[in-house]
């Protein structure tokens, strides 16, 4: 059991407040990722529940014990880095049991320990080797390896396929995923990576400038973005934008089209995925500009309004680029957000 | 021109400079060493090690090195380990811990007699505190016990720096994020630095422990400056063959027996301190 807790945490480095009163609940085995851009202040909660980094403010809590004045290695933690990692002067065997020798426990049980774990990961061939004799992947697998054989009750890991290729980054991930569950360890995963997210988070905690904007499942997340900078962050081609001024009776005037919407003062902005309309007689007009045809579906970048507007089509349809195309919204999918406090409206 | 050519013809300069200052020198000594009057021998050789003052100038050599090379490696160590975890005025500290690099030897070793010497600053110190009634000469026959350490604290003094310096670049290397790692499965401190930092210095461990061990078989300056004829050394026999008996011949035979040593002691270091194919950071 280690449900992990964040109360009130808060981090300085003189000047630059890196995070913000932070507050996270993750759950007993529950797959948690931190998900934002570059310098959003992920990698730093990360290293303060690890331990590597203290906290100017607030409490760290792990399994119902409080463990932010305690070292890394009496918190119950493992940790995956971004690099690996991999001590480079010790053989595949001796890297996956560093901490087992470092606990001290005997021969026979660091064996099997390593062993077990090894085959888990499909390196039990590696075992000999040294770190400048594996590949990325592999090197990788090690790093997962070190961490699951310590048996922690919570695994941190920070961008750990970041270096990968993209073939083996999908591949790691579900890899990644179904090893965690069975391991039943509360994880906490860093990336700036959505689809990684998205994939295989039980919950995303999307991170913006050292706050966090939103918690909740990868598809809450997708379908119900609780802020303007979580409709634009997720998502691939991201959420299209349209001001919408009021039309009176919780009708709102959207490029020349009254669409319904919450009962609110204006003006507010309309958003829609690219995926969520279709070619229809009515709606809103787009004159395409890029047509790219994905295969899968069609991918049509159009002006609405004078805007960028995306729209995912099916790759049946035929479309060039000048013509002009009548959208219409899926109307359960239409969200509306505040331009003033760039929350979403209900 | 053909590229397969370049890399010889651009180390060609270099080539030829090292064969005429450093390769054309060291056969006309090993020529020295091996010709006698009655030609091609090993007499130089015999002569030199039959010499009454030739094991004792061996004996001190070898503990000389034995006692400096451990302490300044120990010290080093330190040394760079703590430079590594200042966050300011680093820089300063490395300075000023280099400065005795910029002394030449003769002058580190007058700087230490005139510490140890009768009118030196340590007595001095003694009497003016009354441990002493009066100044006693220290650097006698009678007290080779205190020649020994003040030329030992004045080689330590002189040439840590060297191994410092060597060994503050090779920590440099190591990424954080093996500390980081170690830190994370549970190593203290002090596992950090022998389960991590000792085995990733090897390269510059090995490199600095052999440029260190060949200083130390050379020493010379400091040697006399302290300990005169008290304390023979194998380079201070050199010395004595080619300038006060006249005797380039032994000096050669000598010059060579270092360099035997320097040679042997070198290819045990990088032998002990290898880092297996596949280890390197």
């Amino acid at each position: 059991m280690a449900e992990i807790e964040i109360r009130n945490v808060a981090k300085r480095f003189g000047d630059y407040q890196a995070l913000h009163d932070i507050n996270l609940t993750v759950a007993d085995q529950e797959f948690m990722v931190l998900l934002g851009a570059s310098g959003c202040g992920k990698t730093t909660l990360l290293r303060i529940i690890a331990g590597l980094e203290t906290a100017t403010e607030g409490e760290v809590w792990i399994g119902g014990k409080r463990v932010d004045h305690l070292a890394p290695k009496d918190r119950g933690i493992a940790m995956v880095f971004q690099n690996y990692a991999v001590f480079p002067h010790l053989t595949v065997f001796e890297n996956i049991g560093f901490g087992l020798r470092m606990q001290k426990l005997p021969n026979d049980e660091v064996k099997q320990r390593v062993e077990r774990t090894a085959t888990l990961m499909h390196i039990e061939q590696l075992l000999k080797r040294y770190s400048g004799e594996l590949s990325g992947g592999q090197r990788q697998r090690v790093a997962v390896a070190r961490a699951l054989a310590m048996e922690p009750d919570v695994i941190l890991m920070d961008e750990p396929l970041s270096n990968l290729d993209a073939l083996l980054r999908m591949e790691m991930r579900a890899e990644l995923k179904g090893v965690l569950a069975e391991s039943k360890t509360t994880a906490i995963y860093v990336t700036h990576d959505q689809v990684e997210a998205m994939s295989m988070a039980d919950r995303i905690s999307v991170m913006h400038q050292g706050k966090i904007v939103q918690a909740a499942s990868p598809i809450e997340v997708y379908r119900n973005p609780s802020a303007v900078f979580v409709a634009g962050f997720i998502g691939n081609p991201p959420m299209n934008f349209l001001s919408a001024t009021p039309a009176g009776d919780g009708k709102w005037q959207v490029a020349g089209n009254v669409i319904d919407g919450p009962h609110a003062k204006g003006p507010l902005q309309f958003a829609i995925r690219p995926e969520d309309m279709s070619p229809s007689e009515s709606g809103l007009t787009a004159t395409a500009k890029v047509v790219e045809p994905l295969g899968a579906h069609l991918l049509v970048t159009c002006e609405v309004d004078g805007k960028i507007f995306r729209a995912v089509l099916d790759s049946d349809l035929t479309v060039k680029t000048g013509d002009v195309l009548t959208l219409a919204p899926q109307a359960d999918r239409v969200r509306w957000f505040n331009p003033e406090t760039t929350l979403a409206v209900a | 021109m053909e590229t397969r050519y370049l890399p010889y013809i651009l180390i060609l300069p270099v080539t030829l400079f090292l064969c005429l200052f450093f390769l054309y020198p060291f056969v006309l000594v090993a020529q020295q060493a091996f010709w006698t009057d009655s030609g091609w021998s090993m007499q130089n050789f015999r002569d030199v090690t039959g010499h009454w003052k030739f094991p004792i100038s061996l004996k001190n050599t070898l503990y000389l090195a034995a006692i400096v090379v451990p302490v300044q490696l120990v010290l080093a160590l330190l040394m760079a380990t703590m430079v590594r975890n200042m966050k300011k005025g680093r820089d300063l500290v490395l300075y000023v811990w280099t400065i005795p690099l910029g002394i030449s030897d003769l002058a580190a070793g007058i700087i230490w007699l005139a510490i140890f010497e009768q009118s030196g600053f340590l007595n001095s110190m003694l009497s003016g505190l009354g441990v002493v009634d009066k100044p006693i000469n220290l650097l006698t026959y009678q007290n080779p016990g205190i020649v020994f350490i003040a030329i030992a604290l004045a080689e330590i003094w002189r040439a840590t720096a060297i191994m410092l310096v060597i060994l503050v670049a090779g920590i440099g290397l190591i990424p954080k994020e093996y500390y980081e790692a170690a830190e994370v499965f549970g190593a203290s401190p002090w596992k950090r630095f022998t389960r991590i930092t000792l085995p990733l210095l090897r390269p510059s461990l090995s490199t600095a422990l052999v440029i260190r061990v060949i200083l130390a078989f050379e020493v010379f300056a400091v040697v006399q400056a302290i300990g005169g004829t008290l304390f023979p050394v194998l380079m201070s026999e050199t010395f004595n063959y080619q300038f006060e008996l006249l005797n380039s011949g032994a000096a050669a035979a000598v010059a060579l027996i270092i360099l035997a040593i320097s040679i042997a002691f070198t290819v045990l270091i990088l032998r002990l301190l290898r880092v297996p194919k596949g280890a390197t950071i």
